[in-house]
């Protein structure tokens, strides 16, 4: 499930924030700290997640430093869904 | 005394990190009435010098227009100064009202309330008028002031790619299940000069059952074919949920904006809009100003077409020369840089040609992406607009980047 899970964030990230022109991503690229998603755009990806994986992600989980590279989203999207069980 | 030296010092070690950027900011003090013709002191303490400007967004040329100014004179004399109250103390007067009733039939809306700037007006709109249970989807392009007022208010906020009328789409489906929906966007973009599709907007909004709201404070009395905004353009008049405006550009260009549409909407901000009931309203000076400019452009169009044909000649011209423009056709033409370095020498070898135009870089536009933001105003004739492309064209010899590409010009002088 990760590399699956690992890909389908790396895509979505791409297609919602990356221009034509950027820089390719990887799955550490710093996404909020490297300027590529605004705190105000981590609001879709958030929704993303929960929608796909059918997981609920507190508010207080859902920080910028925690969203900040896919590696990191995936770490936490796999902790909820897991606590789904 | 609680300013210690360490607050100090922190400070000053801030402003030196500004400064170190190449981010900081001089303000160049004009010794005239704003005008094509002005006469700059720059840097501080040097002798006055006569340079056409090329950056103002006096795009209809009223800022000091002489039936405007002897329209203030006027007001000034029979309404007085000063209100010395809020607006629902004892800060309203009739003029404030008369200008609502204008602006509502100028902009085609259902009611208007003046702002003490379209600044306070985007900052006080979105938390009126919206919950928790609501969901704000923005261009990714809008106005600082609407970030600031969206930030504001309880609602989620999300945003689309620029002008990205497929990701709308998506981001509606997205948040169906919210209480209310409000689509925001710019009506003509300030750093890239381009036009919201509102007709396409409109058309979403519609289906996915969205409010829209523009900001027309780069539109209002020049945009569409009798000058009411890119509303009027995209043919979608009385279809505005709500509009934003300034009375800070072309509509006179002192200061003061307002929150225009749908009747509900602007009586929330009339009850709850913080900058509305927690600051005077605009001068009464100023709203004489504003009511005479209201009469101008509903006069005639003659402003707005010579707007117009200024913006055609002025474009036509610089692409002819050679310069990396960005498309569009408003009176913001944005001659491409990428360099913020090169951006800020050609801007000050312009200004050494008496040209007075600036250059604007990282974070005001993306990296990259430094520009000279060109202006172009009813009050420009065509003489001003020949030195300009004389100069202009002088100056872009000099830094070789006549003719060439984008490409070109980021190998000669890097990103």
């Amino acid at each position: 499930m990760a590399d699956e899970l690992k890909d389908a964030v790396l895509n979505y990230v791409a297609k919602e924030y990356l221009e034509d022109d950027s820089e390719p991503l990887t799955y550490d690229t710093p996404l909020i700290s490297g300027g590529i998603v605004d705190s105000f755009s981590m609001v879709s990806l958030k929704r993303f997640l929960e929608n796909k994986y059918a997981i609920a992600i507190p508010d207080d989980e859902a920080t910028p430093e925690a969203f900040d590279s896919v590696n990191k989203i995936v770490s936490l999207v796999q902790k909820y869904v897991a606590k789904k069980g | 005394m609680a300013y210690s030296d360490k607050i100090r010092g922190t400070y000053q070690a801030q402003i030196k990190g500004i400064q170190d950027a190449g981010l900081f900011k001089q303000e160049r003090v004009i010794h005239s009435p704003q005008a094509a013709d002005i006469e700059v002191e720059f840097p501080a303490g040097s002798p006055l010098k006569k340079v056409i400007n090329m950056c103002a967004n006096n795009y209809l040329g009223l800022s000091s227009h002489p039936e405007v100014v002897k329209a203030a004179h006027e007001g000034l004399e029979a309404r007085g100064y000063g209100m010395s109250s809020v607006r629902f103390i004892c800060g309203t007067q009739d003029i404030h009202r008369e200008l609502e009733q204008r602006l509502t039939e100028f902009l085609g809306t259902e009611d208007t309330l003046l702002f003490p700037s379209c600044m306070d007006a985007n900052a006080g709109v979105f938390e009126a008028i919206l919950t928790k249970d609501d969901v704000i989807i923005s261009d990714r392009l809008v106005h600082a002031s609407l970030v600031d007022g969206i930030r504001l208010c309880s609602a989620m906020h999300d945003t689309i790619k620029h002008s990205d009328m497929g990701h709308l789409e998506e981001k509606l489906q997205l948040h169906a299940d919210k209480r209310f929906k409000l689509v925001v966007t710019d009506g003509v973009f300030s750093m890239d000069g381009d036009t919201a599709k509102l007709d396409e907007m409109t058309a979403l909004c519609e289906k996915y059952d969205a409010m829209l709201l523009v900001d027309e404070s780069h539109a209002s009395g020049f945009i569409g074919k009798t000058g009411r905004g890119t509303h009027e353009k995209c043919g979608v008049v009385g279809k505005m949920d709500v509009i934003t405006t300034t009375f800070g550009k072309a509509l006179g260009g002192a200061s003061g904006g307002c929150v225009s549409g749908r009747r509900e909407l602007v009586e929330m901000c009339r009850q709850r809009a913080r900058p509305y009931l927690f600051s005077n309203t605009i001068a009464p000076v100023v709203v004489a100003g504003v009511l005479k400019v209201m009469d101008i452009i509903s006069r005639s169009t003659e402003r707005r077409d010579k707007l117009e044909k200024n913006a055609a000649y002025w474009r036509k011209g610089l692409a002819e020369a050679g310069f990396v423009l960005r498309e569009g056709d408003t009176p913001i033409v944005p001659v491409m840089f990428f360099n913020a370095k090169l951006a800020q020498d050609f801007s000050r070898a312009l200004y050494d040609e008496g040209i007075y135009a600036i250059g604007f870089f990282f974070p005001v536009v993306p990296q990259s992406q430094a520009r000279i933001r060109t202006q172009i105003s009813a009050g420009h004739e065509i003489h001003h607009l020949d030195m300009a492309l004389a100069a202009f064209t002088k100056v872009g010899q000099k830094f070789d980047i006549l003719g060439k590409t984008k490409q070109d010009i980021i190998a000669k002088y890097g990103m």
